[in-house]
Parts: C-alpha cells; structure tokens; sequence
C-alpha cells in the first residue's frame, strides 16, 4: 500500500487528487483574487488622493515617495509577522501590508501621470473656465489615466505574488496549496499552486491592458502619445 | 505584562544571543545564505546583460524578464526547488536549492536594469568616444559604463532586498536565518507571539540595511556629472523600466 501511495503523491500530476480537491482549489482560487482585489482597491482609494495632493506640492515628494518606499522594502513575512500579534490570523492580516506594497507602485505612477499633463492643456482648461476640480476630474486624471493604469498592472501582479506568502502565517489563496503540497507532501498539490497563481497573474495582466485599452481610446497605441482625438 | 513589553524582554533573554539559535548565529546565516547567491547572480547576469546593452541584443526579452519574474511567485520556486532537489546541504552555499531558488529570483531585476542603462546611454555620447578614436572595447568601458552604472546598481540593490525578503521565507523549507524565529514561532502557537514579531523586526532591519547600504553604494558609483543633472521628474513604474524607480520594484 505504502510504496503506491508514495509513488502517487510523488507525481507532479496526479488528476486524482485534483478531481477530488476542486472544491479546496476552487475556495483558494477565489480568495486569492478576492483578497487582490480589495488590495489593489484599497490601494487606489488612498493612492489617487494622495497621489493628487503629492503632484501639487513639491515638497511633500521626497516624503510621500520616500515613506512608500520604505514600506515596500519590509519583507511581506516580517509585515505579517508584525500584524499577527494585533490583527490575528485573518484576512485584515494579509491585507493590510498588501494594500501598503502596492501605494509605491500607484502613487509613482498618479504623480507621473499628473506631471506628464502637458501645460498647455491645463492652461486651455482654465481658459475655458473649468473650475480646479472639475479640470482635475475632467482633463488631468483622464490624461494620467495610462500612467495609473500600468500602476494597476504591475501592482495586481505584484499583489498576486505575493499572496502566496500569507500562506506560511496560516492566511488563505494559492499559497494554501502550496503549503499542502509542501506538508504533507503532495507535488500535485505544489503544481496546481503554482500554476493557477502565475495564471491568474498572467489573465488579470492581459485583462488589464484590455481595460486600459477600452478607458483611453485616445491614445495612439503605435506612437504611444497621449494626445486626445 | 503588555505585549511590546514581552518582544523587549524576548530580546534581553541571554539564550536568545548565544549559540546556534541565538540572533547573532541566525544573523551571520541570513546574510550569509543571502550574500552568496547574490554574488553568484551577479556574476551570472551582470556581464552578460551589460554587454547585451552594448550590442543592442535580445532587448525584448532583457526588458521583459522581470516582468515574468513578477509573476512567479517566489514561495512557489522555494516549494518546487524542495521537491525536486531535497534537502542536501553544501558547503557555502548551504542548502543547495534554496541557493539555486534565491539566484534565479535575483537575476531579472538585475538583467533588464544592466540591459536598459546601457541601451539608453545617448548615441551622441557613443559618437562622441567613438570620435576621439576609442575601440569598441574602450568605448564600453570608459564611456558606457560609467553612465550605465547607476541603473546597473539599482538592479543590484532592488535583487539584494528581494534575496533578503526570500532567504526569510525560505526557513519554511528548511533553511537557516532570521525567518527560523517567524517560522518555529508561528508553529508554537499564539503564546510565542512577541518571538515572531522578534523575527519580523530583525528582516526588516535587515531589509532597511540592505537598501541603505546599496543606496550609498549606487551613489558612490554615479559619476559625479550625473549627480547633478539628476532630474527631479517623477518617473512611472512602467513595462519598461527606466530610472530608479526600478531599483524598489519587486518585493517578496
């Protein structure tokens, strides 16, 4: 009995084990990329403001940019090990750092964006009597929009990575099987992990250039200029 | 007793400094395991990558491989490199794949940031050493070079705070270091809390160092021309990266 069963889990793919664990597969799945999800959400949410007022003042720069760097450079494992004490082991523990690591990629990148409006744009709008908001909803962001959006990208791929991590704290998503794969062992259990992660990184990159595509029809994709039609 | 409480007197307890389990020992381990596969990258994708600049070759691909390496999840390499290699140890390097997982994590960043900073080096400033009657050879190396070296170091630094992150989660797979307390910890339940928190502190210590250190390294090596026309433009973190934004890319 023994021998088979070593030879069984020693197999990098064993359809077996998949077919009776769709349902664990599934659940990881699905809180892998909800748990990016409201990340890179989050992320947006305090990044675009921040963002808006960090392009205004020059001098909150080095700060704003220096900080999020700072951030990004703790290791995941040691920012959960951190959490655990005060948050538990729970979805609030592996979301809060992943939400921190993506703030260097997105707020950079709504800085950017912002600056690159070219000055006579801005000038026109004012010209035309739009009011500081409404220029800025209305003419800055849409014309930062690439910008931000390649931040998304690079930020959910980011995010998807690194999910795996919070497995080794006892947190859900792909690592999970990862961990089993690694635990009890089953390689199975390590290749349907790894795959469905880079999968689903692979499938919310190309969705996202999609996206990107769809929300700014202006931009020459050949020249790559930002001129609107 | 408050929680923080707990974590300073963990530190104060003289068994936590002394002996294979003690910080220092763990310590030494962490940057050991760390420094030698870096080394072992460098000396792998520097040269190579810089020269590939030079030429202009396989571009696409030197931009494109720490794209691809975003989307390889460092645990997963870790996992699949215990599966397939076991647990053999050997001298220096330690634990064989943790070696081979932590080489093959460094290298992308430092591939696409060696290739970009020597791709984007002006062709007025090619002509020009190639007008004063350099060879090729003197060309890449007192003209190139130089200028390419910031980007080329932030490649270095960006792929030596990732090896640190990782040499963390690889105490899940067996290896020595810093993580062994956030690994043996977490195992231990609730009541051993205040040694994981320990643990994340001295990563991230270590990671902050790290990054300081090869930040001064990087500055030591720009030429002094170039510190000065440093532009203070924000740039984005793009598909192809470009300036020193790429030096913070790619966390584990």
């Amino acid at each position: 009995m023994i021998p088979v069963l070593a030879e069984v889990t020693d197999r990098w793919l064993w359809w077996n084990w998949i077919d009776r664990n769709l349902g664990l597969i599934r659940h990881d799945l699905w809180v892998h990329i909800e748990l990016t999800f409201l990340a890179v959400l989050f992320g947006l949410v305090i990044a675009v403001p921040l963002g808006v007022w960090t392009s205004r003042h020059r001098r909150a720069r080095g700060p704003v940019l220096g900080f999020t760097g700072i951030l990004y450079t703790i290791p995941s494992l040691a920012a959960f090990a951190f959490l655990i004490p005060y948050t538990g082991i729970g979805n609030l523990t592996a979301l809060i750092p992943l939400t921190a690591y993506t703030l260097l990629i997105l707020v950079r990148n709504v800085v950017a964006g912002l600056d690159a409006v070219p000055a006579e744009v801005r000038e026109s709008a004012q010209a035309m009597g739009f009011t500081r908001r409404r220029q800025l909803v209305k003419v800055e962001l849409p014309l930062a929009l690439p910008a931000i959006m390649a931040g998304v990208r690079i930020a959910t791929v980011t995010t998807i990575g690194l999910l795996t991590i919070a497995a080794l704290v006892g947190l859900g998503g792909l690592g999970n099987l990862l961990m089993i794969g690694l635990n009890r062992p089953i390689r199975t259990a390590v290749t349907v992990g790894a795959v469905l992660s880079v999968a689903v990184a692979v499938v919310a990159d190309v969705g996202l250039a999609g996206l990107t595509r769809q929300l700014t029809p202006w931009v020459n994709r050949r020249g790559g200029s930002t001129a609107p039609a | 007793m408050n929680f923080l409480g707990s974590v300073v007197s963990w530190f104060r307890l003289r068994e936590n400094w002394q002996g294979a389990s003690g910080i220092p020992n763990r310590l030494v381990q962490h940057a050991e395991i760390s420094f030698v596969a870096l080394a072992a990258a460098v000396l792998l994708a520097v040269p190579l990558a810089v020269w590939l600049g030079h030429k202009r070759r396989f571009g696409l691909l030197s931009v494109n491989i720490s794209n691809i390496g975003r989307a390889v999840p460092s645990f997963a390499i870790l996992v699949v490199g215990s599966q397939l290699v076991g647990p053999q140890t050997v001298p220096v390097v330690g634990s064989w794949f943790v070696f081979v997982a932590l080489v093959v994590l460094a290298i992308p960043p430092m591939v696409t940031n060696a290739y970009v900073g020597m791709a984007e080096v002006p062709d007025d400033l090619r002509d020009a050493a190639r007008g004063m009657g350099l060879s090729d050879r003197q060309c890449l190396w007192s003209a190139e070079l130089p200028v390419a070296l910031p980007l080329v170091m932030a490649g270095v630094r960006t792929s030596a705070v990732q090896v640190v992150a990782t040499a963390t989660i690889a105490a899940e797979v067996g290896a020595g270091g810093l993580g062994r307390y956030i690994v043996e910890g977490l195992s231990l339940g609730p009541t051993y809390n205040q040694e994981v928190f320990a643990g994340g502190l001295l990563v991230a210590l270590l990671a902050l160092t790290t990054e300081g250190v090869f930040a001064l390294i990087q500055r030591a090596v720009t030429p002094r021309g170039l510190r000065q026309t440093r532009t203070r433009r924000v740039r984005p973190v793009d598909k192809t990266p470009v300036g020193p934004m790429v030096a913070t890319v790619g966390a584990a």
